[in-house]
């Protein structure tokens, strides 16, 4: 490689750091994104007049169909399937590096093997990349509802999952090291063909990471895709290693930093670590704790949306809580006619915005977004929860476990010691649910049965277009 | 034979560095575009399938490389075009029209 491309890919990784930073704040968001495309297309054009490239005809292929794919995909994709998109995305930059890294095996192996550093890289992208790829696509399976969005347990499985990864470092130390004495076994096993040892070391990875993501529920999708978004980063840097470019391995170490750091927000969020998520499978179990103390009943208020829209309609504040549920039912556009309509008699409506709110990191304020809800009505847990004294109303609308006061007070209950949203210090609390079934979690939510709490059971959509026509006359 | 795997993993980690520094002063109410756009960038593994593809190593790799610019370019144009297109509908109270 010459020392003139060095630089342009060098170039190019400014412009990723640059266009990050410019992610900090909503006014300089779009320029950084720009500027990071730039330094994509410095990265492609340069390596594109690279001496050693001989054939066009292949790349162009690639690069027209990949192309079109995405553009496709970003135009037509809903805001609330954007988790999906993500988690397709992840895979297919996991995918490409266990081709590239194969790629690179077959040729290197057909002229007499590659170095212990290459060989070290290119079975580690090979790895990572397969797990992220087959992961990635159970996790789009999940949030798509092709897959159960179940945690999927089955006898033995951290066992059968430790022999597994023996497996495969066992099969990537025979790629490494062919010739040592312990991978005598192993040889026998494969023959002579380069190729066969590749393609099993390919098909373990791909399980494991078929069985590492199966058995982790719905509620827990945020925290997993926001590890894979820091695998397909590893994913890119390893194949940086592989074919000697710190421009790969640069960009690669700001997207796996990226991911982690989400990962740890979004673990912090539900109070649970990692390990407690990726092997706990939560969920599974949650559904005995549901039956026993589910049932704890006690007595709730009902309201009518009448009176609801004349409480909102004469409140001085206002605080919105939205949960998944408002997105399922598409209701954001609702919520955003209610909030005009209160704010045009001088009602102040807030969105208060639980970091698990959706799917994925930062979910609920795009779906916010789309509606126009202007970005700086979205508050922070930590900034609004001390607000909800001071509120009158407090309406939240199909979010259950992140708004339930047992995280706080109930040292028993499994979501004990979760960061939640103080709802239940407002002055009033309009609760809008489908019904009294227990959320994501299976656990109880005594918020509702508390003497400040009235329950508007509906369909959020119908309930808030209700709403907004009650308060239009109130 | 590892003094140039060794410098990499110093690139590497220092790299994680400034990530670990410049992704902590992403607001969360940018998480979502933040994912998308990070992962465009990550779809920079094109430039390795390039190489592949285009450098004569045979028919095997060379369709595996292609398959990979596929992959890579779905990736990033995909993901900067989402993430743009996310980030237009952000407006501020007193902002003009939206979209």
């Amino acid at each position: 490689m010459t020392a003139l491309a060095e630089l342009a890919y060098l170039l190019a990784a400014v412009c990723f750091i640059f266009g990050l930073m410019w992610l900090a704040s909503p006014a300089t968001a779009r320029k950084g994104n720009a500027l990071a495309s730039v330094g994509m297309l410095i990265a492609i054009v340069v390596t594109l007049l690279d001496r050693s490239i001989l054939g066009y005809e292949g790349i162009l292929i690639g690069l027209v169909i990949g192309a079109g794919a995405g553009a496709i995909l970003a135009r037509t994709i809903r805001m609330t399937a954007m988790p999906q998109m993500v988690a397709l995305l992840n895979g297919f930059g996991g995918g490409a590096s266990v081709l590239v890294a194969s790629a690179e095996y077959l040729r290197l192996s057909a002229t007499g093997g590659a170095a212990l550093d290459v060989g070290i890289s290119i079975q580690f992208s090979v790895l990572v990349g397969a797990v992220t790829f087959s992961g990635s696509l159970i996790a789009f399976g999940k949030l798509q509802d092709l897959v159960t969005g179940q945690a999927v347990t089955y006898p033995l499985q951290k066992p059968l999952n430790a022999v597994l990864l023996l497996a495969i470092l066992a099969v990537a130390a025979y790629l490494v090291v062919p010739d040592s004495g312990l991978a005598a076994p192993l040889a026998d096993l494969f023959g002579g063909d380069a190729a066969v040892p590749l393609l099993v070391l390919i098909g373990l990875s791909l399980v494991l990471g078929v069985l590492s993501v199966l058995p982790i529920g719905g509620a827990d999708m945020p925290v997993v895709i926001s590890l894979l978004n820091s695998y397909s980063g590893i994913a890119a840097a390893s194949t940086g290693f592989v074919i000697d470019n710190n421009g790969l391995i640069i960009s690669g170490a700001l997207v796996g930093a990226s991911g982690i750091i989400l990962t740890k927000i979004m673990c912090n969020a539900m109070n649970r670590s990692l390990g407690n998520v990726l092997f706990g499978a939560f969920g599974a179990g949650a559904a005995d704790v549901a039956a026993g103390g589910g049932a704890s009943g006690g007595t709730y208020r009902q309201v009518t949306a009448e009176d609801a829209a004349i409480m909102m309609a004469y409140a001085r504040s206002v605080v919105v809580v939205p949960g998944y549920g408002l997105a399922v039912s598409q209701a954001q556009h609702a919520v955003r006619e209610l909030a005009t309509l209160l704010e045009a008699r001088d009602v102040d409506v807030k969105y208060a915005i639980h970091p698990v709110a959706g799917r994925m990191p930062g979910h609920m304020n795009v779906l916010l977004a789309e509606a126009d809800v202007p970005y700086d009505q979205l508050w922070e847990m930590e900034r609004v929860n001390p607000e909800f004294d001071r509120t009158d109303v407090a309406l939240v609308i199909g979010a259950n476990d992140v708004v339930n006061p047992a995280a706080r007070n109930n040292t028993s209950s499994p979501i004990y010691g979760m960061p939640i949203l103080d709802v239940d210090r407002a002055n009033q609390v309009i609760v809008m649910k489908r019904s009294m079934n227990p959320g994501f979690a299976g656990i109880d939510n005594e918020l509702f049965y508390a003497s400040n709490t009235a329950m508007l059971f509906g369909d959020a959509k119908a309930s808030l277009t209700k709403l907004a026509a009650e308060v239009k006359e109130a | 034979m590892l003094e140039s795997l060794v410098s990499e993993i110093v690139v590497f980690v220092l790299a994680v560095f400034v990530g670990f520094q410049v992704i902590t002063k992403v607001p969360p109410t940018l998480h979502t575009p933040l994912m998308s756009g990070s992962n465009a960038i990550s779809g920079i593994t094109v430039i390795g399938a390039i190489i592949v593809s285009g450098a004569g190593y045979g028919r095997l790799a060379t369709v595996l490389g292609v398959i990979a610019v596929a992959f890579a370019t779905t990736n990033i144009v995909g993901g900067f075009l989402v993430t743009d297109r996310m980030l237009r509908m952000f407006r501020k109270d007193t902002g003009g029209e939206g979209k």
